[in-house]
């Protein structure tokens, strides 16, 4: 048997526990974004966002929530459902509705951290779509250095006072449910910092920017936001007062895992299209697949590809034990990411001027992936993280 | 160390085992074997005594009936003491398996339990001055001259050669074909004709001996024709070429995790500027990228070897895991030498040797070129 470089990525060599119940979500959600999204990306990009029906779709095909406790509405469901459906949307090529942003990351801080009345008032209006969730931590002074947020809460009466600014927040400008994290200065004593769930929709004191003009993945919506004695309720607190820094920190390495499985499904999904690609263009006389040059690069590309998805793998299985710590998760986040970009570079060289063109699923993906080592942490705290555990 | 989930007791009291041969028998005369260029020849016998040839080999021969894991696990040993020379592996885990899968049964009776027992060191000669990854192009050709072969022609970068008794010569006995054409022979060293080149100065890999071997009209019995048929050695090869590359693969990493631990101890105690090297953000990104790329091989190894164990391990399998590691090492162990300065250009560091050492794996076994087209073929 001669083998073949792609077979890393095939369901025979995966080593995650995907049962049936898991591929039956693959299938509902691969049709989602194939037939309800992709067709639409181009709108969406040019109003730079998606518009709420879709969530409200997600919601009746079981795709929202996923993991959220049964009792809530949600899924019961555990991370293999939200990589089944995560690397079906990268497949697909489309970034809105961002689903592991409103799933993976807003969701459990509400069913970890929230009382039973949050989690009873919120979970299944998220589930349903009927509510689209964000976080904002990112300020435009702070970004990953989250002490040095300034946005304060104030407490006030039986309510809180919040100002400040925050920017680069993801679903800015669509999101009904906000967890927002503030200074919480009580008597000038306690500078740590609090979550508070924000229910925006004609919330006075909140005001959104427009999308802001990404380079890449425009068809979601990125926002400024800024808040001037904006007025939440006492019930609004999320978790411990003062506990906000430890839950942001504990819920990272979830999302850091996540984006290492968007990572490799993006370089894998590059590699397929480049793989068809250079098989069928011919230059000089010949496709270019016959070309050493094309064969060392994909021969690369595709090794560092496999001992990605291997590690990753090893990752998830970790994390499924509740093993996976905060180091390991940051080498995944740092190196996919990396790896992500350059992969994806060297797919549109292979491509030739079409690969500049955006009609072409690499340039998109080209645009896209560039936040990857941005976001969730930058790769240099990512290195900061690793270089201190040594 | 390796993790993998074939893992058992009985290889873990094999390593103890192993790291105290190690340390008494091939660590004190570390240093006189690498400036002679190569080992001597009583250690053989030693490692035979006491169990360390032939691990995989059936115990029906004299072999410890192990698995791949035995083999890891000594060049795991080897490397952490700063001895990752590839001897012991290549007479026990590439020559023996050849005997034993290929040969027959006389031909395994009269050689395994030397081999085994250290009273027979082996070599392979497959390259030629004219001829290394392309192994279809050799010109050694054996003439069959009633119940014998004549052998003519010359192989370079032979390792073990200074010490072997028995040599597998890869030799054309029909030169109008390429890979069918070629046959594998057992050759002893004594035979008349036979003559011993010099022994090569490399870069690294000091205690391993190589050399340039000169076979002028050699009679070779047809009995030492491996499995007595003709024209079956590059199929041959070629069938054991996956699990050669794994173990590349395994000294690789072993060298690379080496490198690391090796580094993060100097730059904890060197001070520069006032300060601990470690303290600088340069030297901690540097050795985070390092002991990513050290942990994210050893995941893939360790999967590689479960494959291996459970068969289900091809020739492109083994072409991409001796490719990443041999190259990521080279690279993560460059970059180590970089932090310790100018003591990690001196011979006497580990970071130093573990650079010239390790050059090696980007060649031997079928060079990283070669590995990429095996790759880029299968897509």
């Amino acid at each position: 048997m001669s083998g073949n470089a792609a077979s890393w990525a095939s369901p025979q060599r995966s080593t995650l526990p995907f049962s049936e119940e898991h591929e039956i979500l693959r299938r509902t959600a691969s049709r989602f974004f194939q037939d309800e999204c992709v067709p639409h990306r181009q709108a969406w990009e040019d109003a730079g966002m998606a518009p709420r029906q879709i969530w409200r779709r997600a919601g009746e095909l079981g795709l929202l929530c996923m993991s959220t406790p049964l009792e809530y509405g949600g899924g019961g469901g555990d991370i293999l459902h939200s990589i089944a459906v995560m690397e079906e949307q990268v497949r697909a090529g489309v970034n809105a509705p961002m689903l592991s942003l409103h799933n993976d990351v807003v969701a459990p801080y509400i069913s970890r951290y929230g009382s039973s009345a949050q989690k009873a008032h919120i979970l299944p209006r998220m589930t349903k779509g009927e509510w689209i969730g964000a976080v904002a931590m990112t300020e435009p002074q702070s970004g990953s250095d989250l002490r040095g947020i300034r946005t304060t809460a104030r407490p006030d009466g039986d309510t809180w006072l919040v100002n400040g600014r925050k920017t680069f927040i993801s679903h800015g400008c669509t999101a009904d449910l906000i967890v927002l994290a503030a200074k919480t200065a009580i008597d000038g004593a306690n500078e740590r910092i609090s979550l508070f769930l924000v229910e925006a929709s004609g919330l006075r004191g909140l005001h959104r920017g427009p999308p802001l003009d990404k380079l890449g993945q425009a068809d979601a919506d990125t926002a400024e936001l800024a808040f001037e004695d904006m007025r939440l309720p006492a019930s609004s607190l999320l978790g411990e007062l003062g506990g906000g820094f430890r839950m942001l920190s504990d819920r990272l390495v979830e999302e850091r895992l996540m984006t290492g499985v968007g990572a490799v499904a993006t370089i894998e999904t590059a590699l397929a299209h480049t793989l068809a690609y250079v098989k069928q263009r011919q230059a000089f006389g010949q496709p270019i697949l016959n070309f050493q040059n094309t064969r060392f690069t994909l021969a690369e590309a595709y090794t560092e590809a496999a001992v990605l998805r291997t590690f990753m793998e090893r990752c998830v299985r970790a994390f499924l034990h509740n093993k996976l710590d905060a180091v390991e998760a940051a080498m995944l986040k740092d190196r996919a990411t990396d790896l992500q970009c350059s992969i994806v570079d060297q797919c549109l060289q292979l491509h030739g001027g079409y690969g500049y063109i955006l009609d072409f699923p690499i340039a998109r993906l080209w645009c896209d992936s560039r936040i990857a080592k941005i976001y969730g942490g930058a790769n240099e705290i990512m290195k900061e993280i690793i270089g201190r555990a040594l | 160390m390796s993790q993998s989930t074939h893992l058992t007791p009985e290889h873990e009291i094999f390593r103890a085992s192993a790291r105290k041969f190690l340390k008494t028998e091939c660590l004190p005369f570390r240093d006189a074997w690498q400036d002679d260029g190569k080992m001597a020849r009583e250690v053989w016998r030693k490692a035979g005594r006491e169990g360390f040839l032939c691990a995989k080999v059936s115990p029906a021969y004299g072999g410890g009936g192990g698995d791949l894991l035995h083999c890891a696990i000594l060049l795991e040993e080897q490397t952490k003491l700063g001895f990752p020379e590839l001897t012991f592996y290549l007479h026990s885990d590439i020559i023996a398996p050849y005997i034993e899968l290929y040969g027959d049964e006389d031909q395994r009776r009269r050689y395994l339990p030397g081999m085994c027992n250290g009273d027979i060191v082996a070599a392979i000669a497959m390259t030629e001055p004219g001829a290394g990854s392309d192994l279809q192009a050799i010109t050694t050709r054996a003439v069959r001259d009633g119940d014998h072969y004549r052998l003519t022609g010359q192989k370079t970068f032979i390792s073990n050669a200074q010490n072997a008794d028995l040599i597998i010569v890869a030799a054309k006995t029909d030169a109008a074909q390429a890979a069918k054409g070629i046959s594998l022979f057992l050759v002893e060293t004594q035979s008349a004709g036979f003559k011993l080149g010099r022994n090569l100065n490399k870069i690294g890999c000091k205690a391993q001996d190589s050399s340039e071997l000169f076979f002028d009209d050699v009679a070779v019995p047809a009995a030492n024709l491996l499995g007595g048929i003709e024209g079956r050695g590059f199929y041959q090869l070629m069938q054991r070429l996956p699990e050669e590359r794994l173990i590349m693969a395994i000294s690789s990493i072993a060298s690379m995790e080496a490198a690391v631990e090796d580094t993060i101890a100097y730059v904890r105690d060197r001070i520069v500027f006032g300060q601990r090297l470690i303290e600088f953000q340069n030297t901690r990104f540097k050795l985070a990228e390092a002991k990513t790329t050290a942990v994210m091989g050893r995941t893939f190894l360790d999967r590689c070897i479960d494959l291996f164990i459970e068969n289900d391990f091809d020739a492109v399998d083994g072409a991409m895991v001796k490719w990443w590691a041999t190259e990521r090492a080279f690279q993560v162990i460059d970059e180590c030498l970089q932090l310790h300065g100018g003591y990690g250009y001196m011979r006497d560091s580990t970071i130093a040797r573990l650079y010239a050492d390790s050059r090696l794996g980007r060649i031997a076994g079928g060079t990283s070129e070669i590995m990429r087209d095996i790759i880029g073929r299968s897509l």
